[in-house]
């Protein structure tokens, strides 16, 4: 029935929406579309999964590496091949161009040392428990991927709208070069941002690979292309649309799933992303702010 | 000769997959030349593929007619999406074309009855020789080159550099723009087709993010400055996996450390002109 | 008498800020135009309006006694106007030959037959458009250069070629946007000299600038702009001791300096 549905959509829409707001702070902060996120959303589950599976922690501490390793990936990411481009003013698709690069390097090196099958998070990662209210079947993973996500980009959200920090970031999104002028630290809000961004994406990568019990190394692909919809649906650079862009694709997904048939699942997301490009580009939600380098 | 017969019985399809290979890259360089990231190429190369593919299988079609609608196919599709499209410009251009792809391999997977969905086409006639790959490439690069001399060319480069200044110079951009977009895609379209009936089996994978990618590659690769740039690139790519068989898995790898590589040292590709007359330069002065 | 270029009552927003309001002007053919007024008055606006890149929202456009409205800037080009920019947009990868040989672009008229084959019709008119491009050039100074890139001129010769090349598109007026901004005052000879050439030759000239003595110096009539309103249209005489004007220059004299010593001398 449509409420289940809509209970299920939120779990799988709050997913996407972890994953395209690191995406979405990464556009708006660096000025970049960074094509690794999903390479980097995929080194998190498997971090995740090598953790528990060799030294038998908790799920949370396997959430824990996962996100600090992706943060340490996306900083060394940004370190070494977006900065230097930064240096030199290259035009914005040289470092999607760049990016692109890395993503299939970490994509195939990880293929290479994990092999291409499909592999799961052991029995047990996650309690088999549900929870039941009033009619709706809610399982601990669910309300656990759901309660996760809502607390970080709620967290994100204060951050960016209460804290110094949040509001230097804010101001380089605006424009970099401003920013600078009034002595805000740039550069380092930049690694700040890549390694923030990056670890969202490496959680994301978790809860994924427990959600559909699947990992294996292209599943950032699909992801990839999922998080670049939602944020041009949610408006480029807006992270309150990713959020939202991010629920309501889940809400679609899943609702086609139920009553079109799953085939047509992955041309939801990118239907909706034509026709948003093409009659609103600047998104459902947002309001594209011009960024003055 | 027998020495010949050999090497070609070996690798007359690694030779041949070259010329299809650098079809493609001077498809992107087209629309590159025109300063628009589209990575659409691969969906149409996917979309030629197919429509040559079916025509040959299913109507008996004479390969020439076959190489056509493998052609029109993608001109029309590219007509179609260009219009819109093509307003946008930088990422949301390069997001739009990538997301345009996946439609294009979706529908692919769930028209079964048609292009045999996942399982894709087999058994196609092994049409494709040699000359027809080398006249194809001959035509096309004969067709940019004469492109490139002409108002036409100007106009590309005018709208790279700064489109609203070429709009002011009286060049209609939307025009010009979709222009090079269609042409891209009957090139990528013509490859497609010719690649089809080199490898007897298309499937809907083949023509996806992975091969657009490859084919943005071997243009960055080589140089958008000229002709030689993509050709170049396309040589490098293709060959690069056979001399890294030994690597495996590991040979993707390669392929995005040498995206990242050249972007970072090599901004204008190997087959940079300007930069390659100031190495002449100095290696005569020192002489 | 109808006029080269006629603005009527045109208005311009920009949320709730009015750029322009009620502006009227008429550009007869032949001579130089100038506008002038203080910086923000809307100068550049109207120029972008008359150009097709944005749209006004109230009154109207001819041009010859055509409505512009609705036209794409490429259509408005063809029907004889053409533009330089404030902060000058030439190719910088091309040529100067190439750049000026753009400027032909609608004045080509081959096909795709031609181009492919290099028909004698096609060899013909590139042969004559790159004649064309080198007499331009020549006209600003510039032939002995035309085969270097544009991205090794100096500040001054990048304002001489893009001159050049506005001048390729065979207007019948020619719009200059602040063209000496920026040049040293042996350069503002130079170009003040160029433009008296250009508009001897028949060539219809309206220019926005902020040098006074450059344009009292070029302008048969001048019109002031302040606040997005005409304040005053007279010769340069008239203007000169125009009471509002002086006022709308916060009491500048009409001097060599120019409004404010920060526009008038750029670095």
């Amino acid at each position: 029935m449509l409420e289940q549905q809509l209970v299920n959509a939120l779990s799988l829409g709050s997913v996407y929406a972890l994953f395209a707001l690191g995406f979405t702070l990464i556009f708006g902060v660096l000025g970049v579309v960074n094509l690794s996120h999903g390479a980097v959303f995929m080194v998190g589950a498997y971090a995740a999964l090598q953790v528990i599976n060799h030294f038998g922690v908790p799920l949370w501490a396997g959430l824990l590496f996962a996100f600090l390793l992706c943060g340490l990936l996306g900083l060394a990411i940004d370190f070494l091949v977006l900065k230097p481009l930064r240096a030199r003013n290259a035009p914005h698709l040289i470092p999607m161009i760049a990016t692109i690069g890395v993503g299939i390097a970490i994509n195939s090196a990880m293929q290479g040392l994990f092999g291409a099958e499909n592999l799961r998070f052991p029995a047990g990662t996650v309690s088999e428990e549900s929870l039941t209210l009033g009619g709706l079947h809610l399982t601990a993973l669910e309300l656990g991927i759901v309660l996760l996500s809502f607390v970080l980009m709620g967290a994100l959200m204060l951050a960016l709208k209460r804290t110094q920090l949040g509001r230097a970031m804010r101001a380089i999104a605006e424009s970099p070069k401003a920013a600078y002028l009034l002595g805000i630290n740039v550069e380092g809000l930049f690694y700040l941002t890549s390694f923030a961004a990056a670890g969202l994406g490496g959680l994301a990568g978790v809860l994924i690979g427990l959600y559909s019990n699947a990992l294996f190394p292209l599943m950032g692909q699909p992801m990839l292309h999922k998080g670049i919809a939602v944020i041009i649906l949610g408006g480029l650079g807006d992270v309150r649309g990713a959020m939202l862009g991010g629920l309501f694709l889940g809400l679609a997904e899943v609702l086609s799933i139920a009553y079109v048939g799953s085939d047509m699942r992955d041309a939801v997301a990118f239907g909706f992303l034509f026709l948003v490009l093409l009659l609103r580009p600047k998104g459902l939600f947002g309001s594209l702010q011009e960024r003055k380098v | 000769m027998e020495a010949f017969d050999n090497f070609w019985a070996v690798y007359s399809n690694l030779v041949l997959t070259l010329g299809t290979n650098a079809l493609l890259a001077l498809s992107i360089y087209l629309t590159l030349s025109c300063g628009m990231l589209a990575m659409a190429n691969a969906a149409f190369m996917g979309i030629g593929a197919y429509a040559a593919a079916l025509l040959t299988m299913n109507y008996d079609a004479p390969f020439a007619l076959a190489l056509a609608g493998g052609m029109a196919a993608p001109a029309l599709a590219a007509f179609a999406i260009g219009q819109p499209t093509l307003r946008l410009s930088g990422v949301y251009l390069a997001m739009a074309t990538l997301a345009f792809g996946e439609v294009v391999r979706i529908a692919i997977l769930n028209t079964e009855s048609v292009t045999g969905g996942a399982l894709g086409l087999n058994g196609i006639p092994p049409s494709t020789q040699w000359w027809q790959v080398a006249l194809a490439l001959a035509l096309v690069l004969f067709g940019l080159w004469r492109l490139n001399r002409s108002r036409i060319g100007r106009a590309f480069e005018a709208i790279k550099e700064d489109d609203t200044a070429a709009g002011l110079m009286g060049i209609d951009v939307a025009g010009h723009k979709l222009l090079a977009f269609v042409l891209g895609a009957m090139i990528a379209g013509l490859a497609g087709a010719l690649n089809a009936h080199l490898t007897f089996f298309i499937g809907p994978n083949e023509y996806g993010f992975d091969r657009g990618v490859e084919i943005l590659t071997m243009a960055i690769l080589g140089g958008i400055n000229g002709l030689l740039g993509p050709v170049l690139g396309a040589v490098t790519l293709t060959l690069l996996p056979e001399l890294l068989r030994s690597l495996n898995d590991f040979r993707l790898v390669v392929n995005g450390l040498i995206l990242v590589l050249i972007v970072l040292f090599l901004p204008q590709g190997v087959w940079d002109p300007v930069r390659l007359r100031q190495w002449f330069k100095r290696q005569g002065g020192r002489a | 008498m109808s006029h080269l270029l006629e603005l009527s009552g045109v208005e311009r927003h920009f949320g709730g800020l009015k750029v322009l309001q009620g502006v009227n002007l008429a550009i007869p053919q032949g001579g130089v135009f100038g506008l002038i007024g203080p910086n923000g008055a809307g100068k550049t606006t109207v120029f972008n309006l008359i150009t097709g890149l944005q749209q006004p929202d109230g009154g109207s456009i001819r041009f010859d006694g055509r409505d512009l409205s609705g036209l794409k800037p490429h259509q408005i080009t063809r029907l004889g106007l053409a533009r330089t920019f404030q902060n000058i947009r030439i190719f910088k990868g091309m040529s100067l030959l190439e750049n000026v040989m753009v400027g032909q672009h609608s004045h080509l008229r081959y096909g795709a037959l031609g181009l492919l084959l290099a028909s004698a019709g096609f060899r013909a008119q590139e042969q004559r458009a790159r004649e064309r491009a080198r007499e331009l050039l020549s006209w600003v100074g510039l032939d002995q250069q035309a085969d270097e890139v544009a991205d090794k001129l100096s500040y001054g010769e990048q304002r001489k070629l893009e001159l050049a090349r506005a001048l390729a598109t065979e207007p019948r007026l020619l719009l200059l946007d602040e063209p000496v901004a920026g040049m040293n005052s042996a350069e503002k000879v130079e170009i003040m000299a160029v433009i008296r050439s250009i508009a001897a030759r028949g060539f219809t000239v309206f220019m926005i600038e902020h040098d006074m003595k450059f344009v009292m110096g070029l302008c048969e009539q001048i019109a002031v702009l302040n606040f997005g309103q005409i304040i005053a249209l007279g010769n340069p005489d008239e203007i000169r001791s125009n009471p509002q004007v002086i006022e709308a220059y916060l009491g500048r004299d009409d001097d060599e300096a120019g409004p404010a010593p920060s526009q008038g001398e750029r670095a």
